[in-house]
């Protein structure tokens, strides 16, 4: 590449003070993002600040009601984890489907939610469960820090440290994936719990994930697949490429909420 | 320039390179280890993989700073005094190779694959290699040595 230093920190604060005195500095998770960006040219920083050295990231933990998984945990991690099995199905089978077998057992989930790919899974987890975003700063809900395509609220050097997720009653998931490269094309998540019933899409939105007001209205009432059937959503904000032109995308929205709400059996 | 160490098939070793030298090219130049291919060189293909602290990698996506201080296992280190691993024997045996260009990858994952799934269906082991593509193959071949040296490895 083109002579970038490289920092292991060893916590939050060696983290965040090498990120300050860099010139253009980036943290490093999984790598499986940034790296290839920046073999491609599209990213050019000068300082790798890599976080995996932080034991803290590292854990998987359950709080009351709520599970925790740490900013480093990998999407192997996730899919095997007894507790995220045992207290949010939906997820460990999200993070199962990301990618494939190697880009699961380096790429974490703080990396996923941070670059917010319009096509990433994760993303739609956090909306779909009305997850808390923790960094090293504050704590920022989901609703507000998905802000656009490949945007979040982070603030420059702010660091995620964990993501916290309230276990729903039920949750799903479904994605119709490219299959070249897995991301999803269409995913939706939806889940029904305390926090009433949310329905996150991602892989459709021109600006990234987002809620589906329309059906989580109509699931609100009844939370089956016949009360979304034929759903679908406004093709205006839709995503468009070669890979699927917006009416198709928004046609999708409908199918995949509805085997979402299947697959909360 | 950085001093980087780590094992590499059971072997300590040391060796300059820059910090941002990627861990495929860590193996191919500073150590010779060549078995190790690289294919799309986008984190796509496979051809890379190698094993890292026991679970599978694409090393052509990985520095060799990150690597410091792990476990690497490649091509090169999965015979023993000569004698194949029971998945390189499983794949001469079944004919999983033509141009072998995607092999080195496709047998690490492939000892991931049943090291975590010591029975695995054939969807199984079609899901499980995803991560590694073969231009020559059709992959049915392969398919099939893993289930063989799966079963040969359960004993
Ligand atoms: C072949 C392939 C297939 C893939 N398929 C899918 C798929 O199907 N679905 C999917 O969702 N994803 C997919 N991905 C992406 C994968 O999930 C990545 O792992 C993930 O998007 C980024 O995570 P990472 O840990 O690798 O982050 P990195 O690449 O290390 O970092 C990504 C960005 O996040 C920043 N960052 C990382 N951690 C933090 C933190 N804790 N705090 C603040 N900023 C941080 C970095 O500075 C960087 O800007 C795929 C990737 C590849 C290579
Ligand atoms: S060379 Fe690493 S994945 Fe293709
Ligand atoms: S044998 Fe030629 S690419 Fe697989």
């Amino acid at each position: 590449m083109s002579d970038i230093n490289y920092l292991k920190a060893a916590d939050l604060e060696a983290a965040a003070a090498s990120l300050k005195s860099a010139s253009e500095g980036a943290y490093l998770a999984g790598g499986m993002t940034l790296l290839p960006a920046i073999k491609l040219g599209l990213n050019q920083p000068s300082d790798l600040v890599d976080l995996g050295g932080i034991g803290a990231l590292h854990t998987i933990t359950v709080d009351g009601e709520t599970l925790v998984i740490g900013a480093m945990v990998n999407h192997y991690q996730v899919a095997n984890s007894d507790d995220v099995n045992g207290r949010i199905p939906a997820l460990a089978d999200l993070a199962e489907g990301i990618g494939d077998p190697q880009v699961r057992n380096r790429g974490t989930i703080g990396g996923s939610i941070a670059n917010n790919d319009p096509a990433a899974d994760y993303p739609a987890a956090c909306l779909g469960l009305g997850a808390t975003i923790i960094t090293n700063q504050r704590e920022i809900a989901a609703d507000d820090f998905f802000t656009g395509l490949l945007e979040t609220a982070l603030e420059d050097g702010e660091i995620i440290t964990a993501v916290s997720f309230p276990v729903p009653e039920k949750a799903g998931y479904a994605k119709l994936q490219n299959p070249a490269s897995r991301f999803a094309l269409v995913g939706v998540f939806v889940s029904s719990g305390a926090g009433g019933v949310r329905v996150a899409v991602t892989g459709a939105g021109a600006s990234g994930v987002f809620r589906a007001s329309d059906a989580e209205a109509a699931l609100s009432g009844d939370f089956s697949a016949s009360a979304i059937a034929g759903a679908s959503v406004a093709e205006g904000g839709m995503l468009s490429d070669i890979h699927a032109a917006a009416d198709y995308r928004a046609h999708l929205v409908g199918v995949m909420a509805a085997r979402a709400v299947e697959a909360c059996g | 320039m950085s001093e980087i160490s780590m094992t590499v098939n059971g072997r300590a070793v040391t060796a300059s390179a820059a910090s941002d030298v990627l861990l495929a090219d860590f193996l191919r130049q500073n150590l010779d280890l060549t078995g190790t291919h690289v294919g799309c060189d986008t984190s796509q293909c496979g051809a890379c993989v190698v094993q890292m602290d026991g679970a599978s990698v694409k090393s052509c996506t990985i520095l060799a700073a990150q690597a410091e201080g792990a476990d690497i296992v490649t091509i090169e280190g999965l015979a023993t005094n000569g004698d194949m691993h029971p998945m390189q024997k499983a794949f001469h045996d079944n004919h999983a190779l033509q141009c072998g260009f995607c092999t080195p990858g496709m047998l690490i994952s492939a000892i991931d694959l049943v090291s975590k799934n010591p029975d695995p269906t054939e969807a199984e082991v079609r899901k499980g290699l995803e991560g590694n593509l073969c231009r020559c193959t059709g992959y049915h071949n392969i398919v099939k040595a893993v289930l063989a040296a799966a079963q040969d490895m359960r004993g």
